[in-house]
């Protein structure tokens, strides 16, 4: 390995670091280019990331907003600020936006800038296809919103149940562009999960072997094994569901042999996981931020580690839970109940890791730090009303009714949003080189905690009184009024939370205070390099000796080959500066292993993303779409991959046989 | 920069197999795919054990060019693992020559798959069973398709384009792909043709 004289043609090799000239040269090769065809041919890992984490907070507060109009219709008895067709779209369109178009993809968007910057290397894999990705999920996105605009918004629910959606109960286009949608969203989440895969097990720093991977990118790579497995079957149901209403098949129609609870198999198969999909990054930004604010490293790494596994084992074996209430066996379903239970073990293992490592730490209470303790509260009751609804006597009393709404918005926004939102205040400086305001901070945390738990906490009650899920109005003298005008009270302050977030988070951006490489004090190596970080991420790419690489000193040279010791390496040199070069280490050790060519910025995925849209909303209208639509699709992808002679010419200036 | 360098300059700049980020790509396509078939055969599965008869009012497909394409699939490896070596031995002129057999092997069982369809006994529109026995044999035919694409762009740029190293690894991974498409068959053929002929 330390054979320069056996290394290809002389060229500029990084190493040097910071204000070298050889610095320069890596930000200008590893920089998008300038102008807005550049902009659209982007591929850096840092720029789609920011683009991506953006426009899923768009969808966000898009869903918020329904939400709210909703609730403004709940507020009191007999309402008519909107109608009950409207309503149907509302509730399928907010549901739908916040679990396609929020809360799986800000995870992975959250990863797609971090991941590779706790892992000290300079992209992600697969750099275009990552690109690729975003469009797609974009281009879904706007298309469910433009349906919605058109009043051709999805209104069958979020989970799309046949009969209802199929083609005797839900004629016209509606339910047609949310199965669209999920193909769109579900194809970016897939190729996202294969791009966090690759670059987690190949392209880590040197000596960061698999026990010294941050826990936030372990749960983001489990996270992504997790999508390859679930995905594919709501693709599939949601396939098969246009085709039963556009060709004619019969996959759900009981009169040709076909059987309604297929759908809810195949969904929840997916569906479920999908809570766990949400939950996994989640625990992943809790056991990055808790280290940092209690001053010490995590207790318990392995055991995290082993039930993050677990859970997403166990997850994929809970699905009926949500089809209690369908006829089915009654010994599947206990089956199903002990497997519910189960989940709970590798849960309470985590809580307790984090509760240890904050109750030994000094406690620093910053507003990551406040989110965090928020988690803690409203999951464990989420948890709790979980472990009553796995329960078949109890689920099928409550089947339906705003007990279940009150449930999965504990689970959902105290395991996910609470923690995002934690991750933003912490992320925030290394995104922008800017921290947030405290003090808005603290208003933040305080309305979103006080405001959640009003206006969802009255919903277990409401249940319990009988106030089935999805009505547009309720009739007064119900005894459901004064709750349910809590309830959207509540709301309104989550509303205002989120404003204000919005507004530090602008504010920040031009006026807060400058954060410098690691305001926090932690200890993993996105922290190592600048706020934000230069188009390279890491002038030199480091080398690691311990799980918090920030916290552990390398063995000084000096007590190295006079001790008969290896002297402690601390960065890699060797790696082209003037061209995408990176290094690849192995699988499990992270030794260094292949200097691997990365791919130009191109815009090449940006049309192939055209093309697929194309072909997908084409296919709404008529089948022959997936034939004629198919070919700009192969001629897009075809331009992407045909390599360009230059720059097959500079990889062969480098390339060396192994 | 101050500290101990460690320098990889004479790392080499390629490696087939698990070493290359394409093999990591190819083998989540493969795991993505393969859950798809998984699924579809369960469908397929749940589906029959909803119906009272199984084919729903037809006979089963017949046996004839299904059986034909499966020999002529499995038949196809070879020429996809000798492409497979050659790609592997950075040998430009026997991977082309093997990557063409094997461009000629998907031409002929893309045309068997046709009359395959064609004598399947029933339409995906007749009733539940016609649809699942469409989709299955759809899903994989959709596989050969684009593998048949994919290996007709690497015949071309492997006579005509700017060669290095990394294109002999895209040609490798393509065999592995290749692979799966041909192993996943085996499965979804037992299922068509056999399990309608179960009693």
């Amino acid at each position: 390995m330390n054979a320069p004289d056996h290394a290809p043609r002389s060229r500029l090799k990084d190493g040097p670091g910071g204000g070298s000239r050889e610095a320069a040269a890596l930000d200008d090769t590893w920089r998008d280019p300038p102008g807005l065809l550049g902009w659209l041919a982007a591929v850096n890992h840092k720029s789609i990331a920011r683009r991506f984490i953006v426009t899923t907070f768009a969808f966000f507060v898009a869903g918020g907003i329904l939400a709210l109009i909703m609730r403004l219709q709940l507020a009191r008895p007999n309402a008519h600020i909107v109608g009950p067709d409207l309503y149907n779209q509302l509730f399928t369109m907010h549901g739908s936006t916040m679990m396609f178009l929020f809360a799986v993809p800000v995870m992975q968007a959250v990863a797609v800038y971090l991941v590779p910057l706790m892992l000290g290397t300079r992209s992600v894999a697969f750099p275009r296809l990552n690109a690729f990705a975003y469009w797609i999920f974009l281009f879904g996105g706007l298309m469910l919103y433009a349906a919605f605009a058109f009043n051709a918004g999805p209104d069958a629910g979020w989970f799309s149940y046949v009969p209802l959606a199929g083609p005797d109960y839900s004629p016209g286009k509606r339910v047609d562009f949310w199965a669209q949608m999920i193909t769109f969203t579900e194809l970016s989440a897939l190729l996202e999960a294969i791009v966090i895969i690759t670059t987690v097990f190949k392209l880590r720093a040197p000596g960061m072997t698999l026990n010294r991977i941050p826990l936030f990118v372990w749960a983001m790579m489990v996270t992504a094994f997790m999508v390859l497995f679930a995905m594919p079957s709501v693709m599939l149901a949601s396939t098969m569901l246009i085709m039963d209403r556009l060709v004619g098949t019969h996959f759900y129609n009981p009169a040709e042999g076909g059987d309604v609870v297929l759908w809810q198999h195949l969904f929840w198969f997916f569906g479920h996981p999908e809570v766990y999909l949400i939950f996994l990054p989640g625990l992943g930004f809790l056991s990055a931020i808790i280290p940092t604010f209690a001053k010490r490293p995590i207790y318990g790494y392995t055991a995290l580690v082993l039930a993050l596994i677990a859970t997403a084992f166990l997850a994929f074996g809970l699905w009926v839970h949500h089809m209690f209430a369908a006829n089915l066996p009654e010994l599947g379903k206990s089956f199903f109940t002990a497997a519910s239970m189960l989940i709970a073990i590798p849960s309470a293992v985590q809580i307790f890791c984090w509760i240890a490592t904050l109750g030994s730490g000094r406690l620093d209470f910053r507003t990551p730090l406040l989110f965090v303790l928020g988690f803690f509260f409203i999951l464990v009751l989420g948890g709790m009303t979980g472990i009553m609804l796995a329960s078949v006597p109890l689920d099928l009393q409550v089947h339906d009714t705003y007990f279940v709404v009150a449930h999965l918005h504990y689970v959902l926004i105290g395991g996910a949003v609470f923690p995002l939102f934690g991750a933003f205040y912490y992320w925030f400086p290394k995104f922008t080189g800017r921290l947030m305001s405290e003090r808005l901070g603290r208003w933040n945390f305080w309305l979103f905690f006080i405001g959640f738990n009003a206006a969802f906490f009255p919903m277990h009650l409401l249940g319990f009184q009988g106030m089935p899920r999805r009505v547009y109005t309720y009739q007064a003298g119900l005894g459901w009024d004064g709750m349910n005008l809590i309830a959207t009270i509540g709301a309104f302050v989550i509303a205002l939370s989120v404003l204000l977030f919005i507004v530090n988070a602008l504010r920040s951006l031009r006026r807060g205070v400058e954060a410098g490489d690691n305001p926090w004090g932690a200890g993993t190596l996105e922290w190592a390099t600048a706020s934000p970080p230069p188009p390279c991420n890491f002038y030199a790419i480091p080398v690691v000796h311990g799980r918090e690489p920030l916290w552990v000193q390398p063995r000084v040279k000096s007590d190295g080959p006079e001790e008969g010791g290896q002297p402690a390496f601390t960065h890699v040199s060797g790696l082209a500066a003037d061209a995408r070069e990176l290094l690849a280490t192995t699988v499990l050790d992270a030794r260094p292993d292949l200097r691997l060519n990365f791919p130009d910025p191109t815009i090449w995925p940006l049309v192939s993303a055209i093309a697929v849209t194309v072909l997908f909303i084409g296919s709404i209208f008529t089948p022959w779409a997936v034939v004629w639509g198919s070919i700009p699709i192969a001629i897009a992808l075809t331009a992407w991959f045909w390599p360009r002679r230059p720059e097959t010419l500079l990889h062969l200036s480098l390339e060396r046989r192994p | 920069m101050t500290g101990s360098e460690l320098d990889v300059s004479g790392l080499p700049s390629y490696g087939f197999g698990h070493r290359s980020l394409m093999w990591w790509g190819t083998f989540g396509l493969i795991a993505i795919e393969g859950t798809l078939f998984a699924l579809a055969i369960g469908a397929y599965l749940y589906l029959r054990s909803q119906s009272d008869t199984w084919p729903i009012s037809a006979a089963p497909p017949l046996l004839l060019w299904g059986s034909i394409n499966t020999l002529i699939l499995v038949v196809s490896m070879w020429p996809n693992h000798m492409t497979k070596r050659a790609a592997e031995a950075c040998d430009r002129v026997r991977a082309r020559r093997w990557l063409l057999a094997c461009l000629l092997f998907s031409l002929v069982f893309l045309v068997v798959r046709g009359l395959e369809f064609a004598t399947l006994q029933t339409r995906w529109d007749s009733n539940a069973y016609g649809s699942i026995v469409w989709m299955l044999l759809g899903l994989h035919t959709v596989h050969l398709l684009t593998d048949t694409y994919d290996t007709a762009v690497l015949v071309v740029l492997l006579h005509t384009g700017p060669m290095e190293a990394q294109r002999f690894v895209d040609v490798s991974e393509n065999a592995l792909y290749w692979y799966f498409v041909v192993i996943s068959w085996l499965p979804i053929y037992a299922v068509i043709y056999g399990v309608p002929r179960l009693q």
